[in-house]
């Protein structure tokens, strides 16, 4: 199972057209433990800088993750 | 390569304007600036035009001959350069560029965005097109997403505070309501600043910068024809465009920009200059972080101690370093396709000691820095008085 460390992350208030139903949601950028780094949205509990997460599933294209 | 000088500015207000269009925009600019050189429209050797996203926000393509043949201007190169926020500065390199090398004598560059006839979501969604739509902007990120997780991260890193913050906002609304081509002339306090309403977590509305409707142009000749055209001329002693990777997660370190770093590098190694010769700069202030880490990465002060640096008011008009004398993108406006030559125009008038209300004691030597997206482009461009 993909897992790594949140770098950084934030909480959109502010959406865009195609997402102002899901506002207010967290967004992080997780550094994977297998290298690299991606933007991912987080489900569940709220995740701060150096927390650890896991990838919960794919929705439409979007990867989420969740505390580990 | 031959010296290049700034022979005329023009400058509409920036702010929302309902009953105007882009086209109408861009040419009271134009217009403006022939005026300033004494210059008829079949004077001009080309016209380069920055604009963000002219087809998304009003459906106009073909924009540069479009806005050229507007004011008179045919039979000439008309260009459009799109950089996103940097679509104007990047504009203004290249017009340089081709002045330098004596392709061209007189270049006409401008920059317009027509943004408020959309809603806002409909903004932040075109906008985001400057972002990497298979990544990060899939996910749900936008401009503010973006810089509030610099913003996380440069607390996390530096301990840069939401005073921090709200600080460089408050300073810049204080120049913009001395400005009277600014959209936002208001005053705000501190305490206004932090309870402002969440736009993405730690930055609030009074973080971001204005979507505004806007243009703005710069005349540009060799140097040694300027005295034909004004009295004052304003020499351009350095300028640099350089990039980096757009999506925000392949960036190393996201509390700097590099593009900016390496822009800022070329520019003062051209100018014969270092940072601490800079008397006065218009950074790019698309969010208040973005303020605090321009003024690390062009050398005004070190790395993470930018927000100490704004709180304690060094960078107000009565400071050391004065930032964004014009109120910047947060309090001026930020119509993105027009913001570069908009920097460049403020520059000239605080170099040519037209600032009125909000003139500098010193003012001789002044920087502009322009940034496209979350730093994938950056022009740093230094202006002299000849």
């Amino acid at each position: 199972m993909t897992t790594g460390v949140v770098y950084t992350e934030t909480v959109v208030h502010a959406a865009p057209e195609q997402f102002v139903a899901d506002a207010p949601y967290q967004l992080a950028i997780v550094s994977l433990e297998e290298g690299g780094r991606l933007t991912v949205r987080v489900s569940g509990e709220r995740v701060i800088i150096g927390d650890r997460v896991a990838f919960v599933e794919d929705r439409n294209g979007i990867a989420f993750f969740r505390k580990a | 390569m031959r010296p290049v000088a700034i022979i005329g500015i023009g400058k509409t207000a920036f702010g929302a304007f309902p009953d105007r269009d882009l086209r109408s925009l861009a040419v009271e600019a134009g217009q403006k600036c022939l005026a300033d050189a004494h210059l008829s429209p079949s004077q001009v050797e080309a016209y380069y035009l920055g604009n963000f996203a002219g087809p998304s926000f009003v459906g106009q393509n073909h924009l540069a001959p479009y806005i050229a043949g507007a004011m008179g201007i045919t039979g000439v190169p008309c260009t459009r350069f799109e950089a996103a926020c940097a679509s104007s500065g990047s504009a203004f390199y290249h017009a340089v560029s081709s002045v330098a090398a004596g392709l061209n004598d007189v270049v006409l560059v401008a920059g317009v965005e027509k943004m408020t006839s959309q809603t806002t979501p409909k903004v932040t969604e075109i906008l985001a097109g400057a972002g990497d739509t298979c990544g990060e902007v899939r996910a749900g990120a936008t401009f503010p997403a973006l810089f509030a997780m610099i913003a996380r991260r440069h607390m996390y890193q530096y301990g840069t505070t939401r005073e921090m913050l709200a600080a460089v906002a408050v300073k810049n609304h204080e120049n913009g309501a001395k400005n009277p081509l600014a959209h936002m002339r208001k005053v705000i306090t501190i305490e206004q600043a932090l309870k402002g309403k969440p736009i993405s977590e730690p930055l609030t509305v009074f973080d971001c910068s204005l979507i505004s409707d806007g243009a703005a142009a710069v005349l540009i000749a060799p140097l040694e024809r300027a005295a034909e055209f004004t009295d004052k001329p304003v020499k351009v002693l350095g300028v640099a465009q350089t990039s980096d990777y757009v999506a925000l997660d392949q960036k190393d370190d996201i509390t700097t920009f590099r593009a900016v770093v390496a822009a800022a590098q070329k520019a003062y190694k051209m100018a014969g200059v270092t940072a601490q010769d800079i008397q006065f700069a218009e950074v790019h202030d698309c969010f208040t972080i973005a303020e605090i880490v321009a003024i690390e990465d062009l050398g005004f002060v070190k790395k993470g101690e930018g927000g100490p640096y704004e709180l304690a008011g060094c960078t107000r008009l009565t400071g050391p370093l004065p930032i964004n004398t014009s109120g910047g993108l947060k309090s001026k406006g930020h119509p993105v396709g027009g913001t570069g030559a908009g920097q460049i125009c403020d520059l000239v008038s605080q170099l040519r000691g037209e600032a009125g209300e909000r003139q500098l004691a010193r003012h001789s030597l002044g920087l502009a820095q322009n940034l496209g997206g979350s730093g994938a482009t950056a022009v740093v461009t230094i202006l002299g008085v000849a």
